[in-house]
């Protein structure tokens, strides 16, 4: 039964306001059961007075049962289920004798099983929910009791208590720091149990109290805390310490959460404020919302449909009744009076509509969703199995947090993506560099000899082994002790706010804030400049072998504003020297004239790096004199010191010296993409899926992302950027971008015209593509007003849109874009791009816009993602997959799937996702169709019985036909069953589309199913019913009795469903058949004990049909009768589905058809597994070449604050830590670039508008129906071409027929003929059917054939250059 | 409900992640087992519908079913079957006055005869069946109108009967025996036949009345209360069904085999029919010798005591005659559908 999940749900950093909001309505009800907590009043050491309030202990319990309540709940909560209480109320009527048409135990049976399967499921969670908490509950704290420290279990603690903690364990509770080991009384925590983020964060006690430091002190400790009552608010926390007569202000700085974990930091003492439920940690945890499929929704439509069917069928039969006892039943009293209360034919009626409730009731069984959920486990073992969805490296299985979503990952059309994490790694390696106008660090030549990684440990014992490096020469000049590449590693070691950790000599562990800057400074540390530790005074390097410790006077501290740190330092010397580093286009305004020229040559190299997509930063440095800092240090103590504008005047103290510097030099860090991301997305969305990436990250990085994983390509018609501030401006953009895509795609459908005046299509679809066009075409001559508030065209237009588009929005267009009147313009724009790039997104912008897609689109949404800012996003999406990768685990615990790459995404979606899929509808329009088959039989006899309810079948049949004779076969079905291998849906995505289309169960299918249900029933009744009322035993017994009648009907009935689910089985393992055919060997067996003497003469009264099997079934005119039977009810579905398939083929057939072609030919098949998405992999890697540029944003993955901290022991500020976002530069430079790019590509005109050249992508992109599967064929194109034709040849004559003719390959101008023709065509046929998703054989041969002639044309082995079909247009 | 939130499980899982940092191997790989079973790829059959599987599968279908449905037909023509109907609706008919005059108080049997003619000899054993029409054998409430445990004899069910069969559970304050809707409504007309030879002598024609009934029916899910020895006794403080002319150990006083719950009419009436118009069998004409046919053609008269009411609710009676083949007794409908049902499937196989 689907009793809601609880998805284990944890808590959630992302504090959404409806999220919030709910949960205050939760704890409010709950605080107001108990006593409504005003403030909390805790004291240090003194449990008797803080026992006075009650506190909630630190006891945990998320279990929901114990033995006792087990029962009576946990049927409670199933019977509010609809379904069991419906059948509940079947038993209830069953057990009115004047009603009952069936034995109690026909509906007891089935329910008792079905509650019983559920109870197990729940009592086994419960007692895994009461392992873990025992599990917490009884981990050991140590407690300052009494002076002395005492182990204690967490249960145990109460509030009040100190307890100390020591490195590397977890907060028991939520605590007030008190004293740390650490000096001024500082800890470290990390907290990615609790947001999610994994860099630490640093928590200070107050100072008067750290200033106690031992237990003893401790002990006598006896400050009173006041503060706010429990809640939710992670980052807040706001109370007061009364100690000594004094009044200290307590801030979420003082706190350590449940759930953190303390690191770098020996031990620490805290007083226990909140304990158990009242933690932040649980109070942050509810329940999440339950998701339901569509399937699962069209299923409870489908069953209220049927439910009133019932009605109607009940309905029927009792006005039936009603004038057969008026007509008849009244005359026949003399051997058959009425029952007692029974006095009219009315009442009769009234009573025969609810016996016909209840024998019809099997048109809804109780097993169904028993059975659903049963395969949902199933495919959700698979997903969890899969050694292909297995991270070797992080050891981390796919994963399946929920069971009920999975046939809803066949049908998703909108993937949202984080980006950092998720397309990327998150690691960040330090590539190349740029010193003293000298490029280090070459780009590795993909054909020329791999590089050798350098070796840097005999040079350097402390160089991190990890760090990769491929160019000797920076090495060299390192050796050869160049000053310039000396101060540029020097400024690399010495500027940033890392902390450093060696735990044994030689063993640095860096921590950095942002992976950028810890990539820097292991560079650093590799060519020999070594970060050793840091005091706040301090910063202590090795240089060339040799200890150097700096003073560091300052640290100018990033913001966003800034965009850039310094650090002045005095060497060991006595010179001052400032190092800054920062973003290019702020750090060379303030260099020293003389730098011009190498300025310039970094400039270049700048913009090459950002060409690669590279995260750049420059460096620089200025020489200051004593006096000079005497003179700087006075005002920045000023400013430091100012009461109001503070930041101000000290951003003011910081320029002012940061002038007139020297560069040095330029970094290029590149973000790395995760393995196969390219691929991954390739395949998506020639699987027609749409990818949207929802990232936090500026434009330009999410820009330079998007190409790098190719959901941008040079070949897109064009990219509109929406950066606008206002609403105005919002509305303009997207106005001019629909304006542009209902042009260009004008233009390409009227090139397309033109090609087709060619005579190379059929008739009818040439018309209908002509009037498409016109009609748009039309249609925006009428309205040609640019007007910014142009109402957003009809959507019909923007649908037809073709081309490829895409889209760049920026945070705060989005935030206008999201307003309600914008919504639907927003929305009809984006959708008509092939990609769409959100940047600078909030988490709560990411969720309104798969929430906007949800709404309007009636679409399957997934979100992935790994970080905690994806949480909103990946709750309210449809499915919600969690990336377990380094950002701790928040994202994956709010997700429904999780798993560690993001390319095992096509695995989940076109493999598992497509399976469950297919096996959910396969298994719903089977088991409607047996229960139809098998109910409505009564309906046909209830006009030969009187209309009396009285059942066709032996009762025991009904007892057990649902739930024993045809459960496991469809099961079976429903779990191991595969239409095509794995490897075929990977190679061909277009087979993914069924499912986006819903085509395989919609209420169409529901309605075919029903019909050949009813269809089985009335041949099943109708038959035996003709055959049997003459046909007599070899002995003269007429065989017209009701028991042999019920015996022949319900044979034949279970073999024509067993048949039928043979036909419909289409992947036939050993646990399919030893299910099919123990099944009807079950069937047989049961029923000849059932009617056995045996049981009849324990229980005569029980069982009626003693001898009935045995004589019928010797019978050989009861065979003749179930052969019958079972021929008319199987022909017809046998010839209307081969024809189906021989007519109206479906991709998957014709894949099979092929795969089946294939195997008999050449008996194995030699593919790997993960051979497809490798080999679109090279395909996309050969496309590389030819893209465009681009400039790259500069990336300072940084966080303010760092600076202060370090320098200063105390006034620790750490307000922004959780927000992590980053600089932003608001350039539109890099499409600049990527025109200039185009431009020197000679064959486009250069506004890259594409006004008069949009065909070269039409044809490059219009091939994805097959390209995929082309591309796959691609390294070897002759051999399998060769085996689809044969194929081919069977099945799709027409088509094949119209190929030849465009054969000879070996004449130039043919055969570029066909290079063009091709997409065309396949485009036409695509075009054909609903959606284009049928591509016949036919299509597919003449891809394939077209991708063979192309390639021998280009006389190349990867696809041929966008020039090259230009020319061949033109 | 803050269910589930918290647990340990997770906690402990991050915590052995963070481990694995610094010392990989140690753990043990989480990596799925690769087993076909749970890499989904157990061998497996994968039959498509092609035209070179499905069209000779018809074709061989319609092969199968065309000779079959021939050597039905053939067979079932050569049955001889003959029906009257003596309900007794018409006035012509012999037996309207019996018809019309019935009342349930009557002590003296309304005596008809009927006469008929066989147009060809009756070889082979010949079966005689009544055939009532309009009779609704399946109701519900009449189905379930019996105790089985009586029938089979126990004795308690005996004086004590099953709900089921109210209103005829009890009688006169006694326990009905057999009780019941079904057992209260037994088909009692008497029929006889004779054969009128060329000099017009009535000839009777012997009518065995056993072995008509189910194996199983007459010799386990039918029995007699305390044995077959003195029934009087046995049935001794039960009353017979308030239909029934006589009791139910008198229903054959002649053969105690035959007799009480064992009755082979009795036993042949309770198996309740499928369908309102059923026939059930009522005696067997045994053939005597090989040379002369069982039911020679010619003149035939049957004598019907009649007893049982059913044109108050419009019903009809009928006497059947009929031998049998192989496949039981006459039925076209069974060789027809064959054909047909084989010929759409050949013409679907040879297209």
């Amino acid at each position: 039964m689907t009793v809601p999940k609880d998805i284990p749900d944890k808590w959630f950093p992302i504090v959404l306001p409806l999220k919030r909001k709910k949960q205050k309505g939760l704890n409010g009800a709950k605080s107001t059961k108990k006593r409504t907590e005003e403030e909390r009043r805790v004291r240090a050491n003194d449990r008797e007075y803080n026992e006075k309030f009650q506190y909630a202990s630190n006891c945990i319990m998320t279990s929901k049962y114990n033995i006792v309540t087990f029962l009576p709940v946990n049927l409670f909560e199933q019977f509010q289920e609809v379904a069991n209480t419906y059948f509940l109320f079947l038993l209830i009527l069953q057990l009115i004798p004047q009603i009952s048409s069936l034995s109690w135990f026909t509906t007891i049976v089935p329910l008792a099983l079905v509650l019983s399967i559920t109870a197990v499921k729940d009592a086994t969670d419960d007692y895994f929910r009461h392992k873990s908490d025992n599990q917490v509950n009884n981990r050991q704290s140590q407690v300052l009791i009494r002076g002395s420290l005492q182990n204690e279990k967490w249960m145990n603690v109460r509030v009040g208590d100190i307890i100390k903690l020591e490195n590397n364990q977890f907060v028991a509770a939520d605590l007030l720091l008190l004293s740390s080991s650490e000096p001024h009384g500082l800890c470290y925590i990390e907290t990615a149990e609790l947001d999610g983020e994994s860099n630490m964060k640093v928590r200070q006690s107050v100072s008067v109290i750290s200033a106690l430091g031992d237990p003893n002190n401790l002990a006598s400790f006896d400050g009173e805390v006041v503060c706010e009552p429990p809640n939710n608010k992670l980052d807040r926390f706001c109370g007061t310490l009364y100690w000594r007569d004094k009044k200290y202000t307590l801030t979420n700085q003082n706190m350590l959460l449940r759930g953190c974990v303390l690191r770098n930091t020996e031990a620490c003492y805290g007083l226990v404020i909140f304990a158990g439920p009242d933690t932040k940690l649980m109070q942050n945890s509810g329940r999440t919302k339950f998701k339901r499929t569509s399937i699962d929704r069209l299923m409870n439509t489908l069953v209220l449909w049927i439910f009133g069917f019932l009605v109607c069928m009940g309905v029927i039969l009792a006005v039936g009744n009603a004038v057969w006892e008026r007509e008849v039943g009244s005359l026949f009293q003399s051997y058959l009076p009425w029952d007692p209360p029974v006095d009219n034919f009315l009442f009769s009626a009234f009573l025969s509509f609810w016996s016909y409730v209840i024998i019809l009731n099997t048109v809804v069984p109780i097993s169904l969703y028993v059975s659903v959920e049963v395969i949902r486990l199933g495919h959700s073992y698979f997903i969890n199995w899969d050694q292909q969805m297995f991270c070797s490296q992080c050891n981390t299985p796919a994963e399946a947090r929920t069971t009920t979503l999975n046939e809803e990952l066949g049908q998703v059309e909108y993937i949202f993506s984080d980006k950092t994490g998720t397309l990327t790694q998150n690691i960040m390696s330090f590539n190349k560099c740029s010193i003293n106008g000298k490029t280090y660090g070459e780009g590795t030549d993909p054909l020329g000899p791999q590089p050798k990684r350098l070796d840097f440990t005999p040079f350097n014992p402390l160089a991190d082994p990890n760090f990769c490096f491929y160019d000797d020469t920076l090495l060299e000049s390192v050796k050869v002790g160049d000053t310039h590449t000396h101060k540029f590693f020097r400024l690399l070691s010495l500027c940033h706010t890392v902390m450093s950790e060696e735990k044994r000599e030689g063993e640095l562990f860096y921590k950095a804030q942002s992976p950028d800057e810890g990539a820097l400074v292991t560079a650093a540390r590799n060519f020999g400049f070594v970060f050793r530790s840091r005091t706040p005074g301090t910063i202590t390097t090795t240089e060339m072998g040799r200890p150097v410790t700096y003073t560091l006077l300052a640290i100018l501290d990033f913001n966003n504003i800034r965009k850039r740190m310094s650090v002045i330092v005095r060497n060991p010397e006595g010179r001052i020297c400032l190092y800054c580093k920062g973003a290019d286009t702020v750090l060379l305004e303030r260099l020293h004239p003389c730098n011009q020229e190498l300025m310039n040559i970094t400039s270049d190299h700048l913009n090459e790096y950002a060409a690669d997509g590279l995260r750049t930063l420059a460096l620089a440095y200025r020489d200051l004199s004593e006096d000079e800092w005497e003179a700087w240090s006075e005002s920045h103590r000023c400013a430091d010191k100012a009461a109001s504008c503070r930041e101000d005047r000290l951003a003011a103290a910081y320029e002012q010296i940061e002038q007139d510097m020297m560069l040095l030099g330029a970094t290029a860090i590149e973000d790395k993409l995760q393995e196969g991301v390219p691929e991954t997305i390739a395949v998506l969305s020639l699987a027609n899926i749409k990818i949207w990436v929802l990232t936090g990250d500026k434009q330009e990085t999410a820009v330079n992302i998007g190409y790098s994983c190719k959901m941008l390509t040079d070949d897109m018609t064009e990219v509109f950027i929406i950066s606008g501030h206002t609403v105005q401006s919002v509305r303009q953009e997207l106005g001019r971008a629909r304006e542009r895509m209902i042009d260009l795609s004008r233009t390409r459908d009227g090139e397309k015209e033109e090609g087709m005046e060619g005579g190379f299509m059929e008739n009818g679809f040439k018309e209908a593509q002509e009037g498409d066009g016109t009609g748009g075409g039309g249609k925006q001559l009428q309205c040609p007003s640019p007007s910014p508030s142009a109402p957003p065209p009809p959507s019909n237009l923007m649908d037809n849109i073709s081309g490829e588009f895409a889209l760049v929005i920026n945070g705060h267009s989005l935030a206008h874009a999201l307003e309600a009147d914008m919504e639907t313009e927003f929305v009809s724009t984006a959708c008509a791009c092939k990609a769409v790039i959100c940047c600078r997104v909030t988490p709560l912008q990411k969720a309104q816009v798969v929430e906007l897609i949800k709404k309007h689109k009636k679409a399957v949404t997934l979100a992935i993602g790994d970080g905690a800012n994806d949480v909103s996003m990946i709750k309210s999406a449809h499915i919600g997959v969690g990336i377990s990768g380094q950002e701790g685990i928040q994202a994956v615990l709010a997700s429904d799937y999780s798993f560690s790459q993001f390319r095992f995404l096509q695995r989940l979606l076109l493999v598992h996702g497509r399976w469950s899929y297919l096996r959910m509808c396969r298994f719903l329009c089977y088991f409607f169709y047996k229960n139809f088959a098998f109910t409505m039989v009564h309906f046909w006899f209830g006009f030969f019985c009187g209309f009396s309810a009285q059942t066709v079948y032996d009762q025991y049949f009904i007892t057990l036909y649902n739930i024993v004779y045809t459960s496991l076969p469809v099961l079976a079905m429903g779990i191991f069953d595969q239409d095509v291998p794995e490897q075929r849906s990977l190679e061909y995505p277009k087979l993914y589309e069924p499912g986006q289309l819903n085509l395989l169960f919609n209420k169409r299918e529901f309605f075919i199913c029903i019909a050949q249900g009813i269809y089985t029933s009335v041949v099943l009744f109708f038959v035996p019913c003709a055959i049997l009322s003459n046909a007599t035993q070899s002995t003269g017994v007429p065989l017209a009795d009701y028991q042999t009648f019920a015996v022949t009907t319900a044979t034949t009935l279970v073999i024509v469903v067993s048949v039928q689910i043979a036909l419909d089985t289409g992947f036939w393992t050993v646990i399919n058949h030893v299910f099919v055919w123990g099944s009807l060997g079950l069937y047989f067996t049961i029923m000849f004990a059932l009617h056995s003497q045996t049981l009849f003469k324990i229980f005569p009264n029980q069982f009626h049909f003693v001898g009935s099997a045995q004589i019928t079934l010797l019978q050989p005119v009861v065979w003749l009768t179930i052969a019958l039977a079972t021929a008319i009810c199987i022909v017809p579905v046998l010839a209307f589905r081969f024809l189906k398939v021989d007519l109206k083929p479906q991709l998957s057939d014709t894949v099979r058809h092929t795969q089946l072609v294939r195997q008999k030919k050449r008996k194995p098949v030699g593919r790997s597994v993960g051979g497809a998405w490798r080999g679109v992999g090279s395909v996309s890697e050969g496309r590389l070449g030819a893209r465009g540029s681009r400039r790259s944003g500069y990336a300072f993955a940084h966080q303010e604050g760092f600076g202060e901290l370090i320098t200063s022991g105390k006034n620790m500020r750490l307000s922004s830590l959780a927000l992590a976002n980053f600089a932003s530069r608001h350039s539109s430079s890099w499409i600049d670039t990527l025109r200039r790019k185009k431009n020197s590509h000679a064959h486009t005109p250069p506004s890259a508008s594409g006004e008069s050249s949009p065909a070269p992508s039409c044809v490059s992109v219009s091939v994805p129906p097959l390209s995929n599967s082309s591309s796959v064929l691609g390294g070897t194109p002759d051999i399998p071409i060769e085996e689809d034709r044969g194929a081919t040849l069977v099945q799709n004559t027409q088509t094949v027929a119209a190929s030849p003719t465009q054969t000879p390959p070996a004449s130039a101008p043919a055969s570029e003929e066909a290079a063009v023709l091709t997409p065309a065509a396949v485009r036409a046929h695509g075009g054909d059917s609903p959606g284009g998703w049928t591509v016949t054989l036919g299509t597919v041969q003449e891809a394939l054939f077209g991708w063979k002639t192309r390639t021998t044309a280009s006389n190349s082995p990867g696809p041929p250059s966008v020039a090259k079909e230009t020319s061949q247009i033109e | 409900m803050m269910a589930s939130s918290y647990n340990a499980k997770e906690e402990d899982g991050h915590n052995s992640g963070a481990s694995n940092n610094g010392g990989a191997g140690v753990v043990k790989s989480k990596k799925p087992d690769n087993t076909a079973f749970k890499q989904q790829r157990l061998p497996a059959w994968q039959p498509i519908l092609t035209a070179g599987t499905v069209l000779p599968a018809f074709f061989v279908i319609g092969l199968i079913f065309i000779p079959i449905g021939i050597g039905l037909f053939v067979s079932s023509n050569n049955i001889k079957e003959f029906e009257i109907d003596y309900t007794g609706v018409d006035v012509n008919n012999p037996c309207y006055n019996c018809a019309k005059n019935f009342s349930w108080n009557s002590t003296t049997p309304c005596l008809c005869s009927v006469p008929f003619t066989l147009e060809q000899p009756f070889e082979s054993n010949v079966f005689m069946y009544y055939g009532l029409s309009n009779f609704y054998q399946n109701h519900r409430r009449y189905v379930k109108s019996r105790d089985d445990s009586q029938l089979n004899g126990d004795q308690s069910a005996l004086k004590n009967p099953s709900k089921e069969c109210e209103p005829y559970r009890t009688s006169e304050g006694q326990p009905i025996a057999p009780c019941g809707a079904i057992a209260n409504s037994l088909f009692n007309d008497t029929l006889e036949l004779y054969y009128i030879d060329s000099n017009g002598t009535k000839n009777t024609i012997p009518l065995v009345k056993k072995g008509i009934a189910w194996w199983t029916d007459k010799h386990v899910k039918f029995r007699n209360p305390g044995g077959n020895n003195n029934l009087t006794v046995a049935f001794q403080g039960t009353s017979k069904p308030v239909n029934w002319r006589k009791p139910v150990y008198e229903l054959d006083p002649s053969d105690p085999e035959n007799n009480g719950f064992i009755n082979e009419d009795f036993i042949v009436w309770m198996r309740t029919a499928a369908l309102p118009t059923f026939r059930k069998l009522y005696r067997i004409i045994q053939k005597k010798s090989s040379t002369t046919p069982t039911l020679p053609s010619g003149k035939y008269l049957l004598d019907i005591t009649y007893n049982y009411p059913v044109l108050s609710f419009d019903g009809r009676k009928r006497m059947i005659l009929s031998t049998i083949s192989w496949m039981g007794g006459k039925n076209p409908f069974l060789g027809i559908a064959y054909i047909t049902v084989g010929s759409i499937c050949f013409f679907l196989g040879v297209n």
